[in-house]
């Protein structure tokens, strides 16, 4: 297997994004309001969708946000959040070897589900060109960048008191979520009877609600592991 | 609105960071190691228990209205499968509940 780096590739990648803005949006909008009821400064708000630019990671860290920044649970959310995007790295090895330099790094640096998986369809079609990964990363952050700036904007404009009825859609993102993430109920309702059942009974022992969330997502996880793995469905 | 405020900063920061690192490690590490079924069960599981773990607070503070609007979003996320459509419905749905509970 060749793999190639040109320009056309580029272009491809970004184009294969057009169908998905649509989807991208609402979740680029709320995660500006709710960076905005949060008191993050439209700068703030911008750099953060530009370095981080994960959208799951981002709507959980500001749903979880307190008055003083919390500088090591908002890290160690991001982190367990975006664990699954060390799985996408090893098939994307070939290609990212294939480029040069900071083109590379800005490839590793924008690993995400959407282009991960728009990337895999192209090499099932036989096609090889490692720039295809970077203009389809492109193509999903200059539209997450702009949404998330003009949620921003909407924010500053409507003014929401705290407890509004819209905010609900940050959490409604997230249990949007939960469908495509389904597998069944052999496979899931054990570990998120645990994750939730931890989280409610941890959430108010602790101070900092993120962590609440990775102490229950963690418990659940290792329970179904265990169940996949050890015991259970012998 | 230019402004930005040290913690808020090294929040961000930590998130770009944290986020960078686990990126790396995929393409870095994870190729040469061949991560075993246990954590490999664990990895998989993980971003489901992280959305309800996330989700079953903030439902249970917003009590019948979180449940309902918890809901409606899943059942318009199955059958069209339109996050747009979903949440739309999930906010109506919360706020219809809410306010017809007080």
């Amino acid at each position: 297997m060749t793999v190639i780096a040109t320009r056309e590739g580029f272009w491809r990648g970004m184009r294969a994004c057009v169908p998905l803005i649509i989807g991208l949006l609402p979740f680029g909008l709320v995660v500006g309001v709710v960076a905005q009821s949060k008191g993050l400064s439209m700068f703030e708000t911008a750099l953060m969708s530009a370095i981080v630019f994960a959208g799951t990671a981002q709507i959980l860290a500001l749903e979880t946000w307190q008055e003083a920044a919390p500088v090591l649970p908002a890290t160690v959310a991001a982190l367990a959040v975006n664990l699954r995007f060390a799985l996408m790295g090893p098939s994307l090895a070939p290609w990212f070897d294939a480029m040069r330099g900071w083109r590379r790094w800005l490839s590793v640096a924008a690993v995400v589900d959407h282009a991960w998986a728009l990337s895999l369809a192209e090499m099932r079609n036989g096609r090889h060109d490692a720039m295809f990964y970077l203009g389809a990363a492109f193509g999903l952050w200059a539209p997450w960048m702009v949404s998330t700036v003009i949620g921003h904007a909407m924010g500053s404009v409507v003014a929401l008191p705290p407890g509004h009825p819209l905010f609900f859609a940050a959490p409604a993102c997230l249990i949007a979520l939960l469908v495509p993430v389904w597998r069944g109920a052999g496979i899931d309702i054990l570990p998120w009877a645990v994750a939730a059942a931890t989280s409610l009974l941890v959430t108010p022992m602790l101070p900092i609600p993120a962590l609440a969330v990775v102490i229950g997502a963690v418990s659940g996880s290792l329970v179904g592991a265990w169940r996949d793995t050890a015991g259970g469905r012998a | 609105m230019i402004g930005a405020d040290l913690a808020t900063l090294l929040a961000i920061l930590g998130m770009a960071a944290a986020t960078f690192a686990v990126r790396a490690s995929g393409y870095l590490v994870l190729r040469r190691i061949q991560p075993g079924p246990f954590l490999r069960a664990f990895l998989s599981h993980l971003p489901g228990t992280l959305f309800v773990a996330f989700a079953a607070p903030a439902v249970a503070k917003a009590g019948l209205a979180g449940l309902g609007g918890a809901v409606v979003t899943l059942v318009v996320m199955a059958t069209t499968r339109s996050t747009t459509w979903s949440l739309l419905a999930g906010v109506g749905a919360f706020w219809a509940v809410r306010s017809l509970a007080f």
